[in-house]
């Protein structure tokens, strides 16, 4: 039912590499080449940050696999810019006019960097939807987990927690909705909660009975028990 | 239920070269020509997270927490306020919760499905932390993740795996070191390390 970045709780990845604290924070210079052009080219202003994970979830599983995490974020932006009409397959050829572009006037400007970032992009919305649940009610999540307006589509409720049985612990207020924004559904703004679930209903072998994961999780993601 | 478009194998990412660096390059120069992105801003934007936003800025907020018990009431009913108040605001930091290690729970921040993480505070994250072991394993298995970075919990500490898969970013408020009683806030500073605030290391110890 999912994709292959929803990786929670996956056997066989090995050991965690940490890096010193004073590691470079991009250990090649193409890393921060791509992360550069990536925000950059968010500026035009053609999709938005549900769309841009989407992109990089539905490249192929196999790709997904071997690329490293930058090459995700390249090849995605690379697809988006095609999809959304900006760039033309004969471009990426480098078969295109140079010419400037009828959205050139949007390029974000060196002047625009700290106010662009500084800005941000919040989520949080009026809503219609009144919070149907409170802080320590319990509640189970969607199964399976799956978006349920697209088939396939995106979704934030991770397979290792569908099905499962939590308490609610924060509510967030209304947050924009993935599931729908990803597809340009509209932003459907729903109530957000913190909801804690035992690892040991998680988890065949929990290392410790009082361990907890908090998930972030839509209204819509949840049933009462 | 509505089809999904666009989700087939005809991916227009493999006109591009192959190579990772020259992919980047390509699509770059591709942009550049055509007038959609400013090399300069490029480059304003790598020298922001290389030199302007990281760690340090965490560091401040917990630092001051463990100083000031006002700030730091406040900072755990409502983070986002506290620390846009100090200038750490924007993007991937625009809903902040912070999460208190006791010695009761030890807290430990992960995003399963991607990368999430709270740029104005922590800057860009690790290698590790978008790694797939670390995505996959953290939810699963904190304790052996833990001891990866060779910390290890005592007895009775529970531990609360948080994943970030909405638009709310954690920071973890890690204990104050033993023995700190006389430091400054600057010094405090220097004892909080990044992996602290992300819950797969300890404070410093004051040597």
């Amino acid at each position: 039912m999912t994709r292959v970045h929803d990786m929670g709780g996956r056997f066989g990845d090995g050991p965690v590499v940490p890096e010193g604290e004073d590691a470079p924070v991009f250990e090649k210079d193409w890393h921060a080449r791509a992360l550069a052009v990536t925000l950059a080219s968010g500026a035009l202003g053609k999709w938005n940050i549900d769309v841009s994970r989407h992109a990089r979830e539905r490249l192929s599983p196999k790709d997904y696999t071997r690329f490293s995490y930058y090459e995700k974020w390249i090849s995605a932006l690379a697809d988006l810019l095609v999809e959304t009409g900006v760039l033309t397959l004969e471009d990426l050829k480098g078969e295109g006019a140079d010419a400037p572009h009828p959205m050139a006037h949007k390029a974000m400007t060196k002047e625009a960097v700290p106010g662009v970032l500084a800005k941000g992009g919040p989520a949080n919305r009026p809503s219609k939807v009144a919070p149907a649940f409170v802080v320590g009610q319990s509640v189970r999540t969607a199964l399976p987990a799956a978006n349920r307006l697209v088939d396939g589509g995106h979704t934030r409720l991770p397979a290792y927690a569908q099905g499962a049985k939590g308490k609610v612990l924060m509510l967030h207020g209304a947050h924009v909705l993935p599931d729908s924004n990803a597809h340009g559904l509209g932003e459907a703004p729903e109530p957000l909660y913190a909801v804690v679930f035992p690892a040991s209903d998680l988890w065949a072998d929990a290392e410790s009975p009082n361990d907890e994961v908090v998930l972030d999780l839509w209204q819509s993601y949840l049933e009462p028990v | 239920m509505r089809a999904m478009p666009h989700d087939d194998h005809d991916h227009p990412h493999a006109l591009l070269p192959p190579d990772p660096a020259l992919r980047v390059k390509a699509l770059e120069t591709i942009l550049t020509r055509k007038g959609l992105i400013d090399p300069a801003a490029l480059d304003e934007l790598i020298d922001t997270y290389e030199n302007r936003i990281g760690p340090k800025n965490g560091a401040r907020v917990v630092a001051r927490a463990w100083t000031d018990p006002a700030f730091k009431a406040a900072l755990l009913a409502d983070a986002t306020p506290v620390v846009a108040d100090l200038g750490y605001y924007g993007r991937q930091g625009e809903h902040m919760v912070v999460v208190e290690n006791t010695p009761e729970q030890h807290n430990m921040v992960v995003c399963t499905l991607c990368s999430c993480y709270p740029w104005p505070l922590l800057g860009i994250p690790p290698g590790w932390y978008k790694s797939d072991a670390y995505r996959a394993r953290a939810v699963r298995e904190p304790r052996k993740v833990l001891a990866d970075f060779g910390v290890s919990l005592p007895t009775g500490t529970s531990v609360r795996v948080w994943d970030s898969t909405a638009e709310v970013r954690y920071l973890v408020l890690p204990m104050r070191p033993d023995g700190t009683e006389g430091l400054s806030e600057d010094e405090l500073v220097d004892l909080v390390t990044r992996d602290s605030m992300i819950g797969t290391g300890l404070a410093k110890v004051p040597s």
